[in-house]
């Protein structure tokens, strides 16, 4: 199958993220080179490549830590990025297909999150002094109604304690709410990785994120992480766009996989395809061209 | 989960104690002629204490790190002093260049208004206009990062200071000359020189305290903990800084609005660097993150260095034998001192990020002797 049978075989599900010739350039280093990626309503699709591919960078530009050098990114029918080169970029710019960007967007990542996007971090970043509870509990912020003055107040006693049940109720399906109580940051690691999703499931996403979910993790916990990630999708209706270097986990778990390799997209299609992909192998093998 | 008694024991004691230092207070405030002393360092205390606990807010429970404090409390102070100040003494006070017209038009029609309500006003006007300041200035400043964020608002306190003394402004801050005649804690004529401004301090800490254990006050910790974090998790950075800012803010120039009725007469150079490294000092004292610290730390230094080392002031001739090193000012290198064993015995100051608990207090006694025995292995800890 090729990707335009992909997309046509779908024509009623909704596309919640694409990306559009997103260029991401610190200085002279291209991290990210032109990622066209569509990501369509409850599919979990894969981002692979190499270490220092641009994998991650990919994911920080979608989540608007950084604004793209160039291109545009899709949230369902919404630009949340757009961006051409600008100032100094101007001369440093190695695409060639500046300018063709007219808007500016820029989303600052709360704004992203609340639009329904939440993520996970490579390396782990919890509230470590905080307890296992309350980093679930405050991810439910974003969702707030009640303003400051109410919320001092504890006019919004239901509101609140809506929040601690869901919180405990999210605790309890990542298996953690027998440690509730814990200081987060003395967590093993594993049990980590587990509460920095419960956690960004709080904020209600649609689509989440996954940076490198199961790096650190042995076989068998790879296995249970499969498993977990695919519940979860079902649970709450999850569109999900992962990182990831365990091969067993992407091949297992992915609908679709994107390749890329020095920021540049060098492959997509399905687990399948993937595996007998010549450039694919070559990326991976590191053999020249 | 963390020991403690249940909720109606804590209750029960938390009554009998506040009970117990409402009469206190009363009692303290008829021996006045006997206990002046006593009453003023409870007073600048307790004042300093809203002040510590605003700063707590914003650094020990939002991670910025600011220094304006002296600068919010001097628009507090002045906001309350031109306030609250009798118009009778106008002439008095601004003998040089008189009072401004509006100003004093704006003062005659509040007249009117019996002198606690007029106090109340002009402590929340003191309040409201520091928090229009903080949020204009956080607009630029609170972007930065938390080194910068130190000096700058470290710059907009002296700027308010020099705003306040300079001769453009005589006729409305009275220059170098200062306020006077600023009403006192008593000046309802009743009882009130302890119970007002503990009242204000109880009422300002409460609403800090209830901030903090709500949804906002969980945002700002996260804030604290991992900025990055805490924006992928939907919490606005900018908003939430600001509205610590601004709440700290307001608190200060209450604190500062308080301080100007305490000591009756201000003028700007009250209100130097001097006075934030004073609130800083007790916060780190007390303990970043600790409210209940903040509060023992304000009573603390401000004992200290008030009362219990006066004697280290008072030459001493003991025998026709002059006991050297006491004289004006030695006070301050024992003061000095003092700090210094607190910081090394006490890294993480007196609480630490900890609260008062009725267990903890009651415990005490038995804690000391667990905590000596357990001593080795904490050190076996840092060494490795
Ligand atoms: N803020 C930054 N400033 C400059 N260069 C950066 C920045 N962030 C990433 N890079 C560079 O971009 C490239 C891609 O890094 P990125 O972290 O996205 O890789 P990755 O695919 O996630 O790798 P890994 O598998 O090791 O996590 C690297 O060369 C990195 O040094
Ligand atoms: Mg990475």
């Amino acid at each position: 199958m090729t990707r335009k049978e992909m997309t046509n075989g779908r024509p009623d599900t909704a596309k919640v993220l694409v990306t559009e010739n997103l260029t991401m350039q610190f200085g002279g280093v291209v991290a990210v080179d032109k990622l066209n990626v569509v990501v369509h309503e409850g599919e979990i699709v894969a981002l692979i490549g190499p270490n220092g591919a641009g994998k991650t960078t990919a994911f920080n530009v979608i989540t608007g830590v950084y604004t793209p050098t160039n291109g545009r990114v899709r949230l369902f029918d919404r630009i949340i990025a757009e961006n051409r080169p600008r100032g100094k970029m101007k001369a440093l710019y190695k695409g060639d297909d500046a300018g063709q960007y007219k808007d500016d967007v820029v989303l600052t990542p709360d704004k992203i999150t609340k639009l329904g996007v939440a993520r996970t971090f490579q390396n782990i970043r919890l509230f470590k002094s905080l307890s296992v509870f309350e980093n679930v509990l405050i991810a439910h912020h974003t969702n707030l109604k009640a303003g400051v003055l109410r919320a001092t107040f504890g006019l919004n006693r239901k509101e609140e304690k809506d929040m601690h049940e869901k919180s405990m109720e999210l605790l309890s399906i990542v298996g953690l709410d027998h440690l509730a109580d814990e200081v987060s940051g003395s967590l093993p690691y594993g049990m980590q990785r587990r509460l920095e999703i419960a956690r960004a499931l709080a904020t209600e996403p649609k689509l989440l994120l996954l940076d490198e979910p199961a790096a650190g993790m042995n076989p068998q916990e790879t296995l249970d992480l499969m498993a977990f990630i695919r519940d979860i999708k079902d649970r709450f209706g999850l569109t999900i766009f992962m990182i990831e270097h365990h091969m067993n986990l992407v091949m297992g778990i992915s609908d679709r996989i994107y390749v890329i390799d020095f920021g540049r997209q060098i492959a997509e299609g399905t687990p399948v395809e993937i595996q007998a992909n010549p450039d694919v192998i070559r990326a991976y093998l590191g053999v020249d061209e | 989960m963390k020991k403690n008694f249940p909720a109606s024991v804590r209750l029960t004691l938390s009554l009998i104690a506040a009970v117990g230092v409402f009469f206190l207070l009363f009692w303290l405030e008829g021996q006045r002629t006997e206990q002046g002393m006593l009453i003023s360092i409870l007073q600048k205390s307790v004042i300093l204490s809203i002040a510590a606990v605003s700063m707590n807010l914003l650094t020990g429970f939002t991670g910025l790190f600011s220094l304006g404090q002296a600068g919010f409390m001097a628009i507090g102070a002045y906001v309350t002093g031109l306030i609250a100040m009798p118009v009778s003494s106008v002439d008095n006070v601004f003998y040089v260049s008189g009072m401004a017209d509006g100003l004093r038009s704006f003062k005659e029609s509040l007249s009117v208004l019996p002198t606690p309500l007029l106090i109340t006003l002009a402590l929340l006007a003191g309040g409201l206009i520091a928090a229009i300041f903080a949020a204009l200035v956080g607009i630029p400043v609170l972007r930065l990062k938390s080194d910068y964020l130190a000096i700058a608002t470290l710059g907009f306190s002296e700027i308010v200071r020099a705003i306040i003394a300079a001769p453009q402004l005589d006729r409305i801050t009275n220059g170098s000359y200062g306020l006077k005649a600023i009403p006192g804690f008593d000046s309802g004529g009743g009882r009130g020189s302890l119970l007002i401004p503990f009242g204000v301090a109880v009422a300002c800490i409460t609403f800090i305290v209830l901030l903090i254990r709500s949804s906002y006050g969980r945002a700002f910790k996260a804030i604290r903990e991992d900025e990055i974090a805490a924006e992928a998790m939907g919490i606005g950075l900018f908003k939430h800084k600001q509205l610590a800012f601004i709440i700290s803010s307001f608190f200060t120039a209450i604190s500062g609005g308080l301080l100007a009725m305490f000591m009756r007469s201000i003028d700007a150079r009250a209100f130097q660097v001097t006075l934030t490294y004073d609130i800083l000092l007790i916060v780190v004292i007390g303990g970043i993150g600790s409210i209940t610290g903040s509060i023992v730390g304000a009573f603390l230094v401000t004992f200290a260095k008030e009362w219990w080392l006066r004697f280290f002031d008072q030459p001493l001739v003991i025998n026709g034998f002059k006991v050297p090193l006491l004289r004006t000012g030695f006070r301050m290198v024992v003061f000095s001192i003092f700090l210094m064993l607190i910081v090394l015995f006490y890294r993480k100051g007196l609480m630490g990020n900890r609260e008062f608990s009725w267990y903890r207090l009651l415990s005490w006694p038995a804690r000391i002797g667990r905590r000596k025995k357990s001593l080795p292995s904490g050190d076996e800890e840092a060494l490795k």
